[in-house]
């Protein structure tokens, strides 16, 4: 059963340049327990899909189309009731745990004040608790942390209190943008494998924000490949990594370094992320794309549904070891 | 405050103006960026626009006014309260004073000094700030640190209150209190010139100079000075405000200009004296000095959009 | 935190000793200085005066002399008030100076903190705009325009208030100069916050707060206030020089005997034990009150705290 459905969600905002629709028509589900990949270039609207769920878009952005919570739908909710989605059923991370802690504020401060408001535990109560989520993230000497401020700690400290104060509610639904991007390589790997620890204890389901394909291969139930706003290809990650079949996840998978690739060696997809403001005519895609064909230019493809639950939108014709 | 936010729109501009990869290029179209921003908002190109007719009318008005600014009335004297009153067929525009002075007549006059002391106390600021920043800038090292703790020391004291000792001291001359008002008024001003100057410091044109035996006050004359210049006449023009507050403040404590001349201060509080009779005493020359103010302050603010776009 | 503190007054007495000194020269370069003896004055105060700096001792030996007196709170006589000394004087005026200034400051950093509080939360409202658009008049109207106005309207005009005196701090004596004395920094401390406030709500932490399911009052006051407090503080120091610098406006206009009628009668009078007391005094609690405001900065602040 799918515990959040997404259908035709756009994002817009107004600019004094005129409007920017970052998110185009996003079609998702993620099931519980379950994790959802997002993965784009920057530009490419996921982080805003993420703050849509949520209602976190800056003012002078709008949201249209569905989304279903356990068959509620949230879009458009009240504050009020958006406060009780938020943290006791979805919560997110974000990707600079420098920034997205209160440089002003105790960690413990920051953590306690979820469980007090939200669950209406006293102060001792939400300590205690709070003490007991900062174990199970791992963090060590977590009494002594707890009355630090958030600059005393290192990235990946910081990072696992994020990950620990979304997760005191035990949300059934957790946002994580690029949590792992701010971080050194080593301190990425353990926090993705806390991550996946997390999520089997809590039975939590993930929607993983991401520009990292390499990061999805180990953690992804389902990936959603983002460019331009747009989705470009939805699939099960077998079928994204063995049988990509839209050329921009093609270009992304041989971007991700691996060992196999000679040294020096290193694939980019040429070109620069699209302007939103200025979209080309067709597929977003086309000034990159080293396949496009003359009907790139003239309309968008549509987003097809194909075999084993599979989208995707391009003009090219599939090949037959595409689909199977 | 005010100033204050001023002063870093501009020091920003200066490092976009620096940082620019062909420097001569990139320096004139930031420029023209600037002017193009400034003349798209409104506020400050209406506010240039009556600054420029107030200054005509401080500068021509005491041709067509019908009388002088220390004149005194003996028609009206007799009863100030209704002959003295603002009228066009009396032709005291703005009434008389309760010396039968005329109101017209003496808020030009007294907006005539103002404005020199603005100016002219810009200059000083401007002539010290240069110099004292561009040394300081271009010598580096000890000099520099020391030179810039002494504006660190200025910069914590009270400088309304030095300059009262200077007047206090020094007797209340017009020229003196300009000078005086300039000399407290420089430091914004030479930290700028300081931060600009030690950037040009490392361009080819002045190694070259430096290799081709050119002596350092040659330097810091011919090629650090020219090149700060625009910035600080941005600058000044900011601090023409300051300065005609700094005067009007002095004046109004009777510690500025002395009769018969007068300021714009010293007639806000001659009408505050006698507010209670003659309203219209008080009101003229301090509609004058706020209009001007209000001018000042959208053409300032015009002027750090325009240079500093982001901050917004 | 020690070293920082005891480094911000390191810095404060080389800056008081510059001032006395630069003071002092000042009094002997004087045309018509008490110590040129060109002036006439009263045989009793020019005796006051030659046995208070020891004219007969070397300049820089007075100089001494005179600092040894400051630090014992002695300012010296008064050159015109001759049975005074600067310091009684000082002492009398001191309490209407503090009073005044203390609610002046009080009143234009609460109001000033709300205001733009309201302003920042209804950004590009139509409140906003109001708000904004009184608090640009505000900061440009200087206060001897507002007193005067003020007081045409309240007390001349409508008669609620009285028109000047202070009446042992009587509160209606004290609306009208605290109201002329705090409005323009009313204004600028409004401005200041909304600016603050608005790229504080706009900050990642706030995201994370909103995303945490806090209720909005809870994220100004709890998670925003503090940080958006910041730029406020920095302005404390220019906002104490400048309500201690509108008091002399204040004080002479509504003759409340404050220390700026003081200082301004001495100025006219050219009374320069009156001035250079006064200013030495004024220009020491700047430098204390600069010193506080650094370490409130640090106080709200932990990042500052630790480093």
């Amino acid at each position: 059963m799918s515990l959040l459905t997404v259908r035709d969600l756009q994002v817009s905002f107004d600019t004094p340049d005129g409007e920017v629709v970052a998110v185009n028509r996003l079609n998702f589900s993620v099931n519980a327990g379950e994790t959802l990949g997002i993965v784009g270039e920057s530009g490419s609207g996921k982080s805003q899909t993420a703050f849509s769920l949520l209602g976190l878009l800056a003012g002078n952005g709008r949201v249209s189309g569905s989304a279903q919570f356990e068959h509620q739908e949230i879009l458009g909710l009240s504050e009020a009731a958006m406060n009780h989605i938020r943290a006791e059923q979805i919560a997110m991370i974000f990707q600079d745990p420098m920034t997205s802690l209160n440089p002003y504020m105790k960690i413990g401060q920051q953590l306690r004040e979820v469980l007090m408001l939200h669950k209406g535990m006293s102060k001792r109560e939400a300590h205690v608790e709070a003490l007991k989520m900062m174990d199970a993230v791992k963090i060590p000497e977590a009494a002594k942390r707890i009355n630090m401020y958030p600059h005393e700690l290192s990235g990946g400290m910081r990072q696992r209190i994020m990950i620990a104060m979304a997760l005191l509610c035990r949300p059934k639904l957790l946002i994580a943008d690029e949590p792992t991007t701010a971080l050194d390589v080593t301190v990425q790997a353990q926090i993705m494998t806390l991550l996946r620890e997390l999520q089997s204890e809590f039975n939590t389901a993930i929607i993983l924000i991401t520009h990292d394909l390499g990061v999805v291969a180990g953690a992804c139930d389902q990936v959603l490949v983002m460019y331009g706003g747009r989705t470009m290809e939805y699939g099960s990650t077998e079928q994204i990594f063995y049988q990509p079949s839209h050329p921009y996840t093609r270009g992304l998978l041989k971007a991700v370094p691996n060992l196999e690739s000679r040294a020096g060696e290193l694939n980019t997809i040429p070109g620069n992320p699209p302007n939103l403001l200025s979209l080309p005519k067709g597929c977003p895609f086309n000034p990159r794309c080293q396949e496009s064909v003359a009907s790139c230019f003239q309309d968008a493809p549509e987003l097809i549904s194909f075999t084993g639950g599979r989208q995707r939108a391009c003009h090219l014709s599939l090949q037959a070891e595409e689909v199977a | 405050m005010k100033m204050m936010k001023h002063s870093d729109a501009l020091e920003q501009f200066a490092e976009q103006l620096e940082t620019g990869t062909e420097p001569e290029m990139e320096g004139r179209s930031l420029w023209q960026d600037a002017r193009r921003r400034f003349f798209r908002n409104k506020a400050a190109v209406l506010s240039l626009i009556t600054l420029t007719a107030m200054l005509l009318t401080i500068l021509l008005g005491p041709w067509i006014a019908p009388f002088s600014y220390e004149d005194i009335d003996w028609d009206v004297l007799m009863d100030i309260e209704t002959l003295g009153s603002p009228s066009l067929a009396s032709g005291h525009w703005f009434g008389t004073d309760q010396l039968g002075r005329d109101i017209f007549a003496r808020t030009l006059q007294g907006g005539q000094i103002s404005l020199m002391v603005g100016i002219l106390g810009a200059l000083v600021a401007v002539l010290i700030g240069t110099i004292y920043g561009a040394v300081s800038g271009y010598l580096g090292g000890r000099t520099d640190s020391v030179m810039m703790r002494v504006i660190e020391i200025l910069d914590s004291v009270p400088f309304m209150f030095m300059v009262i000792m200077l007047v206090t001291v020094f007797g209340r001359h017009i020229i003196l209190i300009f000078i005086a008002i300039g000399a407290v008024s420089w430091l914004s001003l030479a930290r700028i010139v300081r931060g600009l100057t030690m950037s040009l410091k490392h361009k080819e044109f002045i190694e070259a100079a430096k290799a081709g035996g050119v002596k350092t006050p040659a330097i810091i004359r011919r090629h650090i000075v020219p090149n700060v210049l625009g910035i600080v006449m941005v600058y000044s023009s900011l601090l023409v405000p300051a300065l005609i507050l700094f005067e009007s403040f002095l004046s109004f404590l009777g510690l500025g200009v002395q009769e018969p001349q007068t300021s714009w201060g010293a007639l806000i509080a001659e009408g505050a004296s006698n507010m209670d009779v003659t309203y219209w005493q008080l009101v003229y020359p301090a509609a004058f000095l706020v209009i001007t103010l209000f001018c000042f302050n959208f053409i300032g603010d015009g002027l750090r959009d325009a240079l500093d776009p982001k901050d917004r | 935190m020690l070293s920082f503190m005891t480094k911000r007054l390191l810095v404060a007495v080389p800056t008081l000793l510059v001032i006395a000194l630069v003071s002092f020269l000042l009094m002997h370069l004087a045309p018509g200085s008490p110590f040129g003896g060109e002036k006439d004055l009263p045989p009793e105060v020019l005796a006051n005066i030659e046995a208070k700096f020891h004219l007969d001792k070397p300049v820089m030996e007075q100089f001494v002399i005179y600092i040894g007196n400051l630090l014992q709170g002695d300012f010296g006589p008064s050159f015109v008030y001759h049975d005074f000394t600067v310091t009684e004087l000082i002492v009398q005026a001191w309490p209407v100076s503090l009073e005044l200034g203390l609610w002046a400051f009080l009143l234009a950093v609460l109001l000033g903190g709300l205001i733009g509080t309201l302003a920042a939360l209804k950004q590009n409202s139509r409140l906003d705009y109001i708000l904004m658009s009184l608090a640009m008049s505000g900061v440009v109207i200087p206060n001897f325009v507002l007193a005067p106005l003020l007081m045409l309207v309240f007390a001349v005009q409508l008669g609620w208030l009285p028109a000047g005196g202070w009446n042992d701090g009587q509160w209606q004596n004290m609306i009208l100069p605290v109201v002329a004395l705090a409005l323009s920094f009313v204004a600028s401390i409004a401005r200041i916050m909304r600016g603050s406030m608005i790229e504080v709500l706009h900050s990642p932490y706030i995201r994370t707060a909103k995303a945490k399911g806090l209720p909005q009052s809870y994220i100004v006051l709890r998670h925003a206030l503090r940080p958006a407090l910041m730029p406020l503080v920095a302005y404390l120091g220019p906002a104490f020089v400048g309500i201690v610098t509108g008091s002399m406006v204040i004080d002479v206009f509504f003759t409340t005997g404050g220390l700026g009628q003081h200082f301004v009668n001495g100025a006219l009078n050219r009374d320069y034990g009156m001035v250079m007391g006064i200013t030495m005094l004024i220009a020491t609690l700047t430098i204390l009150f600069n010193a506080v405001v650094d370490i409130l900065y640090a106080l709200i602040d932990p990042r500052i705290r630790h480093s």
